[in-house]
């Protein structure tokens, strides 16, 4: 195709015209940033969806507390270049004034608390229309999942009462109290995300790098030991490996891989070849069977 | 690469989920995670067999009852093709869901259970099928295992499927029948030892063969605008970029181009995408554009060229697939959504109800209740600038919202 002509790609054109249908149709949107690969994705296509203006929109960080110190370096220096508004609100508050209890143990983690912390967030600040980058093929709870997800003022996902979305139509019409959630790369596969990140250039985080670390493993994922944010008995033994993290959550959740794709290029060839799924390293959704419906029925993202 | 989307429909166990997880094991897209996972879920249901459904079930409620309630979306590839499934639910409440999933899709798969032959549902399934003019559809005649892969049995179910499509109005259609078992592997991605007589494609070797087919029109140009880019800045002081995804035809710098429905016209200044210009931008694409003159124009209305309008007017007839408890009824109000225009629309009539057995209509019926599908006319607030759908999918297409509930309650289909 010439380079006179654009014909932008299927997946590409549907997240931009999403987004710009999220900033006609709402008052308040909020995009939620978590630092991970997909969220900058939703970045740079809100980036283009707008270009020359702003993105007309905050960011919205839900800092556990537990991130990766190279995810929050890099949140902040986006927001700087970008010119964008960023908001961080801690977990780490509500737990400080009691209004949510800390798991402890061996599984331990505060992505649960994640959710209290975003329901205040969306009532502090009126937010109408949260847009996430929930991708459907991440895990069949989210295959359900609406382009346009309505939540009433508990966050509750009501799922067998989904509103039906046909052809490119987006109703964003709520009452008062209800928000929306907005997923413009609901179509998108992990491998998508990635191949889009090398063609584009994406900066992403340095943790998506295979890089030396020190891990132990436990039921046969790699945890960080690097910190102590990730709990681990006495007898656990700690070594130092090649490793990479494939998604980019909560420290306390988030396993690592073993990998030598020190580059996009290799990282993108490491993910055509894989035979775990990306959130085989999720404990939090190992939990139980339907460990993300109910989260995402409590509010969870 | 190429993506192609397909829906999936079928009555209540005949097999959809269980066809997409032999699909998904077949062309080894499980990974070994998931796969572990259902191995395990089966051996402790005592299955002695592995249950893919649990590949695509998603929701609790599915899994206890073993059905499909919503429209899951399953991803995955082959060497030449990415494939998006709709696995849509078969129940007849969830017809609506059904619709969900089939509007985008570019081909269908029908089940049939091999020992029950066309059932009610599959007339209702066949019917939206040919009012979406869905343009390849396959009858995947399930369960052949159980009728000891009978070929008297696959051919009545031809027949009577043929017999439908010769009622069918939209001749365009596509029809493949192909006899398989889901749960044995026959037919699906490898060639059945079972049935000799049968001499077509597998399933799989069939989708990899179709073209994907962009739904939107080739011809004539539409685009709808979003929202107005206004930086204010000092480099893009007097920018006025026109945001939108092209419904049909090709955009070039120089087009004289109508603003509808006020029909004020202009020519194309630019067409942006992010940082680049372009002089021509092809259908599917967001892009944003500039006029050369300093037009009024906002959110819902419509540049096209100049000799290619489409019909501006405040009414419209259609077909419409009813998706809310709340019946339709003559006179009601509710909010149309035509693409990304607003406007209100009042009912004028109730023509009929459109029996999805192809038998004929109800002439003026009092209600269209929940599944129902049926001819109406609207009355609207202000014009709107539509084709009719066998001309442009999306431009000939829309939801109505209840004012009341703010649910979308009805998909309609411009004739």
């Amino acid at each position: 195709m010439s380079q006179n002509t654009i014909q932008v790609d299927a997946l590409e054109s549907e997240a931009i015209f999403i987004f710009r249908e999220v900033v006609a149709q709402f008052e308040k949107p909020v995009l939620l940033f978590s630092g991970g690969k997909d969220s900058i994705t939703l970045v740079r296509l809100a980036q283009k969806a707008f270009y020359p203006a702003k993105i007309p929109f905050p960011l919205l960080h839900i800092d556990t507390g537990h991130n990766f110190p190279e995810t929050i370096e890099f949140r902040d220096r986006l927001a700087k270049e970008l010119g964008v508004e960023l908001i961080v609100r801690n977990v780490q508050d509500n737990i400080d004034s009691g209004r949510v209890k800390e798991e402890t143990g061996r599984y331990a983690s505060r992505n649960m608390l994640q959710t209290e912390t975003l329901l205040d967030a969306i009532e502090e600040f009126g937010f109408d229309a949260c847009i996430g980058g929930a991708r459907r093929d991440e895990e069949k709870a989210r295959a359900k999942e609406r382009i346009f997800s309505v939540r009433d003022d508990f966050g509750q996902w009501d799922e067998k009462n989904q509103r039906p979305e046909v052809f490119d139509m987006l109703n964003g019409k709520i009452d008062l109290g209800q928000n929306v959630r907005v997923f413009p790369i609901s179509n998108w596969t992990e491998l998508d995300v990635w191949s889009y990140i090398e063609q584009e250039n994406i900066e992403i985080p340095s943790i998506y790098f295979a890089h030396k670390r020190k891990i132990f493993v436990r039921d046969g994922m790699i945890w960080s030991a690097d910190d102590d944010v990730v709990f681990r008995d006495e007898e656990e033994e700690v070594v130092e490996r090649m490793v990479r993290f494939r998604t980019v959550g909560d420290m306390s959740c988030t396993a690592a891989v073993l990998s030598d794709a020190v580059d996009i290029v290799k990282v993108v060839e490491e993910i055509r070849d894989s035979s775990i799924s990306e959130r085989g390293a999720r404990i939090d959704d190992k939990r139980s069977e339907a460990a993300m419906e109910k989260r995402k029925q409590q509010g969870y993202f | 690469m190429k993506v192609l989307k397909i829906a999936t429909a079928g009555s209540v166990d005949d097999g959809k989920s269980t066809l997409i997880g032999r699909i998904l094991y077949d062309t080894k897209s499980l990974t070994d995670d998931k796969l572990e996972a259902i191995e395990e879920k089966s051996r402790q249901r005592g299955f002695d067999y592995l249950d893919f459904s649990l590949a695509t079930d998603g929701l609790v409620a599915e899994r206890e009852q073993g059905i499909t309630i919503d429209v899951a979306h399953i991803y995955f590839s082959t060497p030449s093709k990415s494939f998006i499934i709709a696995d849509t639910p078969g129940h007849i409440e969830y017809t609506r869901n059904m619709v969900t999933g089939a509007s985008t899709a570019q081909a269908s798969i029908v089940l049939i259970d091999a020992r029950n032959g066309v059932v009610e549902q599959t007339y209702r399934h066949f019917f939206i099928n040919n009012l979406l003019r869905i343009k390849d559809v396959v009858i995947a005649v399930n369960k052949m295992d159980l009728v000891d892969f009978s070929e008297e049995k696959f051919n009545a179910i031809k027949g009577e499927i043929e017999y439908l499509a010769s009622k069918s109005e939209y001749k365009g259609q596509n029809l493949t029948f192909i006899p398989l078992s889901a749960l044995k592997g026959d037919n699906v991605v490898d060639k059945s030892d079972n049935m000799e007589w049968y001499k077509g494609e597998t399933l799989m070797h069939h989708l990899e063969r179709l073209e994907p087919e962009d739904i939107n029109d080739v011809s004539q140009t539409r685009f709808p605008v979003q929202t107005v880019i206004r930086p204010k800045t000092e480099e893009y002081h007097d920018y006025r970029g026109y945001a939108g995804k092209i419904y049909g035809g090709d955009f070039a710098v120089g087009d004289e181009v109508a603003v509808l429905p006020s029909e004020t016209k202009s020519k194309i200044k630019s067409i942006n995408f992010f940082d680049k210009e372009y002089q021509v931008a092809k259908r599917g694409s967001s892009v944003s554009i500039t006029l050369e003159d300093n037009v009024n124009v906002s959110r819902g209305d419509m540049l096209v060229k100049v000799a290619e309008k489409p019909t501006i007017a405040k009414q419209l007839e259609a077909t419409i697939c009813w998706m809310d408890k709340e019946p339709l009824q003559a006179s009601q109000k509710y909010y149309i959504k035509h693409g990304v225009n607003d406007a209100q629309a009042k009912i004028t009539q109730l023509k009929s109800i459109i029996k999805t057995d192809f038998s004929g209509v109800e002439e003026n019926p009092s209600a269209l209740v929940l599944n129902q599908i049926g001819d109406i006319q609207l009355k609207l607030s202000k014009p709107l600038a539509f084709d009719a759908y066998s001309k442009n999918k999306s431009n000939g297409s829309f939801i109505l919202i209840d004012p009341k509930t703010n649910n979308t309650v009805g998909v309609g289909f411009i004739k």
